[in-house]
Formats: structure tokens, C-alpha cells, sequence
């Protein structure tokens, strides 16, 4: 047996060339320059670019495919043909790869550390990690430099009750030049947890990677883990699983309408929203047993049924949002002293959006028409109806716009949900061990955008190694973008439109 | 917006306080919080929350406190924007390595008297994420902890009664 293994190294190495229900395909350094370059022409858009201690991989859509594709390549040596120094949005996910893998893209034109400071003990922590002795990295900012100029740094404690991250502004004035941006203050090594853990475990560590998405998260690991084992949840607990999604993303528009209007010094807006928000939370409580609704999807399911009541209770919500939803776009559109603020600000261009393949109401606001339910589409979506909101403004306004498109979409999908919902198991049994190992993949519409997943089971049914990209990867650096140009203290105003995630990006 | 302020003016707060039986919960919280934060600092608590790697459900709730149903400012609890500012710490998240450092400043930039809690599982214990490479683990490692609100995340209301507690055991 020991003997037959030697023979053929290639058996143990990590799974056969197959991540369902995507094809995934092993390709040399020239395969992996050809998908790099077909992305950096835009033939097709980045998904996510990760490792998993032994190859790389690359994920993408081609335009106007309806399956993404994946490549992987073998790291040999610790190194592999940057796509970084061909195509920018992949600078962070490949400094990230250098961080916790050890492996470096050949030519990446930004050598610095993204996610390790320093200050961990060890470095590449998910491969082989090799005890080091610093307190702390120092970290050099770009520079901007000449006699108006001026820094300002802000960071990682901000002044709201908010996520830590840095931000280092240079200033003419009240004008920015330049912005950036140092993440991984919350980096909880989810990689390294994500190794060896059991499904069921690996199942609560993603449903915390952001608490806010904690549905979508939970959603998209159920479909990766179903995908990679062959199994196919109840029909019911499809459609129970885009109803607690739904919820979640109503929760996250309304709560955050308010908070952008609330930046404007507007904070009619954000009582208003605020309240739609806690009875959405109290309804999910109600209905599922959590106000997050953390926990509820499951690989192979639901964790909780609806009852009719809860069903009954979800429609006189709906109505009284229906209600609700026409005052408040009177209030944001009518006001003068909040579009103001609003029209203009933090605008994103439409190359960015495309270039970045830039998901979320921050892409569909700046042109980019995505929407992982539609474009990719998974269950139950494919058997509803909604529309997809818009604009080509790019500005703050445009992203509050589209933010109430969305409520509006999602308003006719828990409708049909509630109308629709199919009767039976809402639970089945996922296989406890694979017959061998085995990769799925999911990419699922988080409020924020598209989250993408990426897992292997080994044989035992622990997972091997699992992958999470949020959507905010590639939002952050297009923030750094729409500021410039714009006055410091319109500064919360834009970054509050994109509300990028820190824990979800930080992982 | 005349709509929405007249609405404001006319129709009855929403902000819960019915002393109900079955409903006394939040009433009694806050008349005792009211009562606990005059005795013992006067009129009010100024709170600094410090997230300290939390995956941000934490926040949403303590955000959720503000609102109009549990209005938190009513009971004297303010949040600020400087730990110089406060008189209690709240952190949460299982207190990444990355952001050690950040919280001991945050707590040496705090006046005296001052308290922490530790809110939610992971700034009890880690929660999910213990034992990780990048993690502290449990806030009281890094700063002394006066209380712990469970809960992944707490609601609100564990959050008020949490308050509470704290409030008696500063006595």
C-alpha cells in the first residue's frame, strides 16, 4: 500500500482536476499567463485568485458566460507567473497568497505585506509556518509629497462603532490626493481554521467571516459543501434559504440608507430606516430563532422551518415596508440639503467597475449590470422574477439609488417566496465521508455583492482547505479612487455608500 | 419630509417602555439603569466601543441599541467617539493580534474610574475563532475585563441588562 503511493505521488496530491459543479482545469505557466492575460484584456472578469499552500488558483467568468471557469497551477518552487503586474484588481489576493502561503507571484510589482503585520509570531502561517521574532512590521504608505500636501491618519479605532482599519489621507487642503488604505487589522487566520475542520465546525467559523452577510456566507458554503458531495438540498429549504437571504439584504439596505443619510448630518432618514430595520430583525427572530439569522442555513439544508404564523407575520411586515418604502424616497429625493451632499460625491467611473468586475450596488451603480442570482444563477432564482437596478452616475446618490432598486427586488422575491414556498423536508443527511476527496465552488449574491467560495472535502469529510472571497476585495480599492478629488469630510459619505466589509475582506 | 415630521409630532412614541407583565423586561431595565447611572456617575455613561476583530454581528446590535425602540440615550448611555471621553470600554471580537496593541492604547488613553466589557462570545473565549494563529483570544488577556454580555451576537436587550449589572458591580 505504503509502496503503491510512492509510486504515484500525483494520487495524494489534492484532489483530480474536477470542482463542480465548475470545471477546473491544471494548466502550466503558460496556461496560467493565457487566463491571466484573457482577464487583464477583459475578456473576462476576476473572481478570486487564492492557494492552498500547494497550487494556485485562478477563478473567472468569461464575458458573457454563464459558468465561471477555474485554473489551477502547480507552485513547485514557491513561486508562480504574477497576474497582479498584467491586471491590478489581483495585487492584494496575491500579496495575501505571499502572506499566509509563502508563495510568490514572479513580477508582483507591490512586495509589501498586506495581512501580516508583523505581529503573529510566524509567517505564512497556513503552509509552513516559521517562527519569527518581530513585534511589528513597519509599513511604508505611498508617498505624496510636495509644499501643500499634507497626511492625515486615521486608524485602525475609528470614531464610529465600526470595524478597524487604517487610512491614510494626503491632503492639498481640504482636497485629497490621495488615499490608502491598510486592512488586516482584523485577520482571524480563517484559512488555517478552515484546515482539517470538521464540516459542521467550518460551517460557524464561515457564517462569522462578516457578520453582516452572515446569511449569504452561510448560503454560499452550504452550496460549495452540497456541490462538492453530490447532494441537493429540499426543494423547501432552497426557497427557505433565499427568504432568510432576502431578509438579510433588506436589513443591511435599510439600515444602511439611514446610515449614509445620517453622515449628511440627515438623521430623520436614519430613524426611520432604523426602524424598518429592528422589525425586520425582530421578524427574522421570530420566524428563524436568531435576529441574524446566523446559523440558519446549513450544508444540506435549513436549521429552521417557518411556521404559518411566521409566514403571516413576514406579509403584514411586507406591507407596512410597502407603505413605508414610497416616504422614504420622497424624503431622500426631495431634500435639497442632502442631494447636496450626496450628487457628485465619491464618484466611480465605469472603467474602474468594469475593470474590477466590481459587484454590488457599487458596480451596478457605475454601469456594471452583475448580479450573481441572475448572471450565474442558482436555485430557488431561477424560478423568480425581479429586476436588477441601475445607474451609470457612479456617485453616492446613484449607490443610494440602486440601494432602493434593491429593496424593492427583494420586496417581490420574499413575496413570491411566501406565496410559493414549497411543502416538505427542509434537512438532508450530508454524506459523513466522501469516497474520495472532492471539490465545490459557489458564488452567491451577499447584499454587498457577489461572494465567491471555493472548498475541498478530504476523504475523512473534514474540510481540506476552503476559500472565501468577499465581494468587498474588489470594492476596497475603488474607494481609494472615488475619494479623490473629494473634501475630507465628504469622506464618510462615500465610504459609508460602499460599506465595504473589514472582517470579510481580512478574513 | 412635513409628512414625516408631523407624523413625529402626532403620533405616539415608539420608543417601548409598557410596563406590561409580560412585557416589563425593557421598563424595568431601564428605570433601574436610569436610577443605578445617576447614583453612581451622576447623570450619565459615556461608552467607547472598540472593535477589537469582531466579525461586525456585535456591532450591528450594539448599533441596534440607538434605534428608536430601545433608545439608549434615555437611560444616560451615550457612545463616543474618544476612549478620553469614556467611562466604559466595550470591545469585541476574539482580539486579533493584529489589533492588540491598538486596544491597550485604547485603554491607557481612558480616564479613571473606567470599566471594560467584553461583549459577545468570541471576546469571552475566542468562540470559534480560539486557538488561532492570529488571535488573542479572550479580551481579558489583553486589558482587565469588569463584565462579560453573551450571546453570538447578544441582542439588545442582553446588551441594557448587561449595562446593568455592570452599573451594580462599579458600586
Amino acid at each position: 500500500m505504503l509502496f503503491t503511493r510512492k509510486e504515484k505521488p500525483e494520487a495524494t496530491a489534492p484532489g483530480a482536476p474536477e470542482c463542480r459543479p465548475w470545471a477546473r482545469q491544471d494548466v502550466d505557466a503558460g496556461g496560467w499567463r493565457d487566463a491571466a492575460g484573457e482577464i487583464a484584456d477583459g475578456k473576462a472578469d476576476l473572481l478570486s485568485l487564492w492557494s492552498d499552500g500547494v497550487r494556485v488558483y485562478l477563478a473567472f467568468l468569461p464575458q458573457g458566460a454563464a459558468a465561471p471557469r477555474i485554473v489551477s497551477l502547480a507552485c513547485t518552487e514557491g513561486r508562480f507567473p504574477s497576474v497582479g503586474a498584467l491586471h491590478p484588481p489581483a495585487l492584494r489576493l496575491e500579496r495575501t497568497i505571499a502572506d499566509l502561503y509563502g508563495i510568490e507571484g514572479d513580477g508582483l510589482p507591490d512586495k509589501r505585506r498586506w495581512l501580516d503585520h508583523g505581529r503573529w509570531g510566524v509567517r505564512h502561517p497556513a503552509n509552513a509556518p516559521l517562527p519569527i521574532e518581530t513585534a511589528s512590521d513597519a509599513y511604508e504608505f505611498c508617498r505624496a509629497e510636495g509644499a501643500p500636501l499634507h497626511q492625515i491618519a486615521v486608524g485602525p479605532i475609528h470614531a464610529g462603532i465600526i470595524e478597524p482599519g487604517h487610512f491614510r489621507f494626503s491632503a492639498n487642503g481640504e482636497v485629497v490626493v490621495r488615499l490608502e488604505e491598510r486592512l488586516g487589522f482584523v485577520h482571524k487566520g480563517i484559512d488555517r481554521l478552515m484546515a482539517g475542520a470538521p464540516i459542521a465546525q467550518a460551517a460557524k467559523v464561515a457564517a462569522r467571516i462578516s457578520g453582516d452577510s452572515t446569511a449569504a456566507y452561510s448560503f454560499a458554503f452550504a452550496r460549495a459543501v452540497e456541490a462538492a458531495l453530490g447532494v441537493e438540498a429540499p426543494a423547501r429549504a432552497q426557497w427557505l434559504r433565499a427568504l432568510i437571504a432576502e431578509l438579510e439584504r433588506l436589513a443591511n439596505h435599510f439600515g444602511d440608507i439611514g446610515a449614509i443619510c445620517n453622515d449628511a448630518a440627515f438623521s430623520l432618514m436614519l430613524a426611520q430606516c432604523g426602524l424598518i430595520r429592528e422589525r425586520l430583525l425582530r421578524a427574522a427572530a421570530n420566524c428563524f430563532g436568531h435576529r441574524l439569522m446566523m446559523d440558519r442555513i446549513a450544508p444540506g439544508g435549513v436549521a429552521a422551518d417557518l411556521s404559518p404564523e411566521g409566514a403571516q407575520a413576514l406579509r403584514d411586515l411586507l406591507e407596512w415596508i410597502n407603505l413605508m418604502v414610497p416616504r422614504l424616497i420622497g424624503l431622500f429625493g426631495d431634500t435639497t440639503s442632502l442631494q447636496d451632499r450626496t450628487v457628485g460625491t465619491g464618484v466611480l467611473s465605469q472603467e474602474l467597475a468594469r475593470q474590477y468586475a466590481c459587484g454590488g450596488y457599487v458596480g451596478r451603480a457605475s454601469g456594471r449590470a452583475f448580479d450573481a442570482r441572475l448572471n450565474v444563477g442558482y436555485a430557488p432564482y431561477d424560478q423568480l422574477s425581479f429586476e436588477m437596478g441601475g445607474s451609470t452616475e457612479g456617485d453616492v446618490d446613484a449607490r443610494v439609488w440602486v440601494r432602493f432598486d434593491e429593496v424593492r427586488a427583494s420586496i417581490q422575491i420574499v413575496e413570491q417566496i411566501l406565496d410559493r414556498l414549497p411543502h416538505g423536508p427542509i434537512h438532508v443527511d450530508v454524506p459523513s465521508a466522501p469516497s474520495a476527496p472532492c471539490e465545490g465552488a459557489a458564488l452567491v449574491e451577499s447584499f454587498r455583492g457577489d461572494v465567491f467560495v471555493w472548498l475541498r472535502i478530504g476523504a475523512d469529510g473534514a474540510i481540506e482547505r476552503a476559500h472565501f472571497r468577499d465581494p468587498s476585495w474588489l470594492q476596497w480599492p475603488l474607494l481609494e479612487y472615488a475619494i479623490k478629488g473629494n473634501i475630507v469630510a465628504d469622506f464618510p459619505l462615500c465610504n459609508k455608500s460602499f460599506n465595504c466589509s473589514y472582517s470579510g475582506h481580512d478574513l | 419630509m412635513q409628512k414625516f415630521l408631523l407624523q413625529g409630532l402626532f403620533r405616539g412614541a415608539l420608543t417601548e417602555r409598557a410596563p406590561s407583565p409580560d412585557d416589563a423586561m425593557l421598563a424595568e431595565i431601564g428605570a433601574t439603569l436610569e436610577k443605578t447611572a445617576r447614583e453612581k456617575l451622576g447623570r450619565s455613561l459615556a461608552i467607547r466601543e472598540v472593535d477589537a476583530g469582531s466579525c461586525n454581528g456585535c456591532e450591528l446590535e450594539i448599533h441596534a441599541l440607538s434605534n428608536a425602540f430601545y433608545d439608549v440615550e434615555r437611560f444616560g448611555l451615550r457612545f463616543v467617539a474618544s476612549p478620553r471621553h469614556a467611562d466604559v470600554l466595550m470591545v469585541t471580537g476574539p482580539v486579533t493580534k493584529n489589533m492588540r496593541e491598538a486596544l491597550e492604547r485604547a485603554y491607557n488613553a481612558t480616564p479613571d474610574p473606567k470599566w471594560v466589557v467584553a461583549v459577545g462570545d468570541c471576546a469571552l473565549d475566542g468562540g470559534v475563532f480560539a486557538g488561532s494563529y492570529a488571535c488573542v483570544g479572550p479580551v481579558s488577556k489583553v486589558v482587565p475585563v469588569d463584565l462579560h454580555i453573551r450571546g453570538c451576537p447578544p441582542d439588545p436587550v442582553a446588551l441594557l441588562k448587561g449595562l446593568i449589572a455592570l452599573l451594580n458591580a462599579a458600586s
